[in-house]
């Protein structure tokens, strides 16, 4: 034994001798659970959110510098893949949102009962879905009716 | 592990000593705290973000640049941009910690805290030359 935390994996076996203990077991093993997906998918989603903020920022900045960065980033923003692009960065944020609430609470002490998170899992995935749906239908309408107008009005 | 191998324990130190140099680093509360802060003061920012992005919705330039020449919008606009930054910092920073080992993690925290600063102050630069460029209502 070379580190000393191998000293941690040394243990007993019933009839006294020592033995060494398995590390932790590898995902595969588990039965798969929605609240182990609903984890990992909130640090993914921090992760989506972070990238789509950096973007966020090129579409401020684009703004600030004048009228054609200003056409140069609708480009993308107009375009069927930045669309998407869009969708799902509202997504990761509003997913990391719902997340973040739900860590808020545990951390006050409410809802961490193993029963009460399996029954809020499912909850967070339908608030999740039906906030994009309807964040992204009322975004891409406001953006349709305000380009409709300036249509009408040249 | 090959199961006919039996281990030795050969390291002689205490389990109070094991137990010092594996327990708590002292530190971690803060970086946790203030994961925490930031995340409950963007809840009622993105709020307004959600209202805001709604009144932008397919705006063209000049909308974007009165909008944002209204100081309060911009004061929002700062708040949000720095928290989210100092947010998305820590969190990635914890993603850091559980998967960069060895000597590569210092490097790949520095490389983080440097583009997080960097993005985030041209953030606010850029919310700043919005909200303080000559407003292009006065003249006409």
């Amino acid at each position: 034994m070379q580190d000393v935390r191998d000293a941690l994996y040394i243990g007993h076996r019933s009839d006294g001798t020592l033995t060494r203990r398995p590390m932790s077991p590898h995902l595969q093993v588990y039965r798969f659970r929605l609240s182990m997906f609903l984890s990992i998918a909130n640090r993914a989603a921090g992760v989506a959110a972070a990238a789509g903020s950096v973007l966020g920022v090129c579409w401020l900045n684009a703004a600030s510098k004048g009228p054609e960065s200003f056409k140069k980033v609708q480009k993308v923003t107009r375009n069927p893949l930045g669309k998407l692009a869009l969708a799902g960065w509202t997504l990761a944020l509003v997913y990391h949102f719902v997340a973040g609430l739900r860590h808020l609470a545990w951390d006050a002490g409410y809802r961490f009962e193993k029963k009460e998170i399996n029954e809020d899992g499912p909850v967070a995935v339908g608030v999740t879905v039906g906030a994009t749906l309807v964040l992204l239908a009322s975004i891409f309408g406001v953006a349709a009716c305000r380009s409709r107008k300036k249509k009408k009005a040249s | 592990m090959n199961a006919s191998h039996t281990p030795r324990i050969d390291v002689m130190r205490s389990q109070l000593g094991r137990a010092r140099g594996l327990g708590s680093a002292k530190t971690g509360v803060d970086h946790w705290w203030l994961e925490r802060m930031s995340a409950v003061a963007l809840v009622p920012l993105s709020g307004w973000f959600v209202l805001q992005v709604l009144r932008l919705a397919g705006a063209e330039q000049q909308d974007v640049v009165e909008w944002g020449g209204k100081p309060a919008n911009a004061s929002m606009l700062l708040a949000l941009m720095v928290l989210t930054f100092y947010h998305m910092q820590l969190g990635l920073q914890v993603i850091i910690d559980d998967y960069v080992h060895g000597k590569a993690h210092l490097p790949a925290s520095l490389l983080l805290k440097g583009a997080a600063l960097l993005i985030g102050l041209f953030a606010v630069i850029a919310v700043l030359k919005l909200a303080l460029a000559p407003s292009t209502k006065a003249g006409a």
